[in-house]
């Protein structure tokens, strides 16, 4: 006699549900993993046999133009970040805490959107028509019997370029930080003042420290702009100005380094500092919301 | 003490308004010296008739048409299908959705280039190629339109209420969700338009007719006809923003982005 068929256990439901994503995935990983992975492997082989080195990242810390360029690089990103993040906030903080009539903050914030839109190529062109030997500006400030560009003033080099680069930095500053402010509540500076403070001390020791993440945040997130910043920078000057991005540019349109490793490396090292600066403006902007709201 | 305070912030917006318009006042007063002594639209009329530039902004227009379609095509049901089926893949794909902030435009060109003219994926002639990257570009501003779009519509509620009339995946999508996010689909349309339209590197590097390419060469040939495409770009800059505000009027936050 057999013994009765043992009961099956009841079977786990297998859920299909994933392959609803896999185009997602699929078209990433074709068009943005895998190029962009691409760039992380290729920097630690050898372009000639295709055995890992480090040769290609030690050759950036001995190329005197390599470094130059990033130096360049990190120093217009830091400069304009700075000053467009300070100028950013006042303006900002202006249009909205300095009782001024509401339509100005509704305008600048309109304004602002599209500036933070409205780069490379055009943007250099608006700066040559203002503030080239025949620009506007320029032939305005000459009526006055001084020209600038005899006072070593010049448009197509590194401050030339910040200025260019802060029509940008600015507003998206704006942007960024207008909820920030928003988030101060009347009630604390109410609150401060009948404490007897100051106004420097209600900034000192309220306002300023509640901002700071906020401020920091996205003063970084200003310098990863610049950072990544090119059509500007090679329409104003026509690639004259050594730029990491530039180098990579005319890297690409004909190996000016000699090894396309160190193409790789060039290309690596901005996604590092990237990185860095999108993880640094994450990390702060959580720290910012605990505030808001 | 408040009115000095209110003296300063009068002077910053002032200083604001001076940096945001004298550039544009100058590339306009300059697009319109093409003829010598008078004013005149002379500069635009050169641009307008030049084969190169409608072939350069005709070019533009293209892919970012094209663009807009596959980011619709692809993010809308993704996005959708996360929500509903598999939100434990959230986290991954906001993360993919960021990247392209983290790797610089020219970073990605690189990369692309490299790994795409080499047999057997030699694909770099390809104008699709230069769809998929301006759809990778794009979807930072896309994918989150979409996904802050859905978050405010009840999803599931909507579908089983759909499923239970008996409608399947395809009019849900179409028919149901779609409509119901129009406005956050049109925010993600026009502010690919106006990165794509702006966008120099890809075009340039993957050797496809644009406008930000056509407008580069035309500065190291011509003087006024820049000004004037500048002038233009602006215009459409501008025109893709209001249209971005208008839809979405109610909504505080302006869109952040582009392509320096």
């Amino acid at each position: 006699m057999r013994d009765a068929p043992q009961a099956r256990p009841a079977r786990t439901k297998r859920s299909w549900a994933w392959l609803g994503v896999v185009p997602f995935f699929a078209f990433t990983l074709l068009f943005l993993l895998y190029p962009s992975s691409t760039i992380v492997s290729k920097s630690f082989r050898d372009s000639g046999t295709g055995v890992f080195t480090l040769q290609n990242i030690l050759a950036l810390f001995k190329s005197p133009y390599i470094l130059g360029a990033y130096w360049i690089s990190i120093k217009i990103s830091l400069i304009t970040a700075l000053s467009g993040a300070m100028f950013g906030f006042v303006l900002a903080y202006s249009a909205i805490r300095g009782n001024l009539p509401r339509f100005v903050r509704i305008s600048l914030l309109t304004f602002c959107g599209v500036a933070s839109n409205f780069a490379g190529v055009p943007l250099a062109f608006a700066f040559i028509s203002l503030l080239s030997p025949s620009g506007l500006l320029i032939s305005w400030i000459k009526l006055t019997g001084y020209n600038p560009y005899f006072h070593g003033f010049t448009l197509y080099t590194f401050w030339g370029l910040s200025l260019v680069y802060m029509y940008f930095q600015f507003p998206l500053m704006v942007l960024i930080i207008a909820p920030a402010i928003d988030g101060l509540r009347r009630e604390w500076l109410e609150a401060s003042q009948n404490l007897g403070a100051s106004t420097s001390q209600y900034w000192r020791y309220v306002a300023f420290p509640i901002l700071l993440p906020s401020l920091m945040g996205t003063t970084i997130l200003l310098f990863g702009n610049a950072f990544g910043a090119f059509a500007t920078a090679q329409a104003l000057t026509g690639g004259q100005i050594n730029l990491v991005t530039i180098v990579i540019g005319s890297e690409l349109r004909g190996d000016v380094l000699g090894n396309p490793g160190i193409g790789y490396a060039l290309a690596l090292g901005m996604v590092v500092i990237m990185a860095l600066a999108i993880t640094g403006y994450t990390i702060l902007q959580r720290r910012t919301e605990r505030w808001l709201r | 003490m408040k009115s000095r305070g209110k003296i300063w912030a009068w002077f910053f917006i002032i200083l604001g308004i001076l940096y945001f318009f004298l550039p544009l006042l100058a590339t306009f007063i300059f697009s319109l010296k093409a003829k010598l002594g008078v004013l005149s639209f002379t500069a635009y009329v050169n641009v307008f008739n030049d084969p190169k530039f409608i072939r350069g902004f005709s070019g533009s227009l293209l892919w970012a048409t094209l663009t807009i379609l596959v980011g619709i095509i692809l993010f809308v049901p993704t996005a959708y299908w996360v929500r509903l089926k598999v939100p434990r893949a959230r986290s991954a794909i906001e993360f993919i959705t960021l990247i392209p902030f983290v790797v610089p435009p020219i970073v990605y060109t690189f990369g692309l280039i490299r790994t795409y003219s080499h047999p057997p994926l030699l694909i770099v002639d390809n104008p699709m190629l230069l769809v998929a990257a301006y759809t990778i570009i794009s979807m930072p501003y896309m994918y989150r339109a979409i996904d802050i779009g859905l978050r405010s519509i009840d999803v599931r509620t909507l579908t089983e209420a759909a499923q239970s009339l008996g409608a399947g995946w395809g009019t849900i999508l179409f028919r149901i969700i779609i409509p119901n996010i129009r406005v956050a689909i049109l925010n993600g349309a026009f502010l690919s338009f106006a990165i794509v339209l702006g966008e120099y590197i890809l075009a340039r590097y993957l050797v496809k007719p644009a406008f930000a390419p056509y407008m580069l060469d035309l500065g190291q040939n011509k003087a006024f006809e820049p000004a004037a495409a500048a002038v233009i770009s602006f215009a459409l800059t501008w025109a893709c923003m209001g249209i971005i505000s208008l839809v979405g009027r109610g909504r505080e936050q302006a869109p952040v982005g582009g392509a320096h």
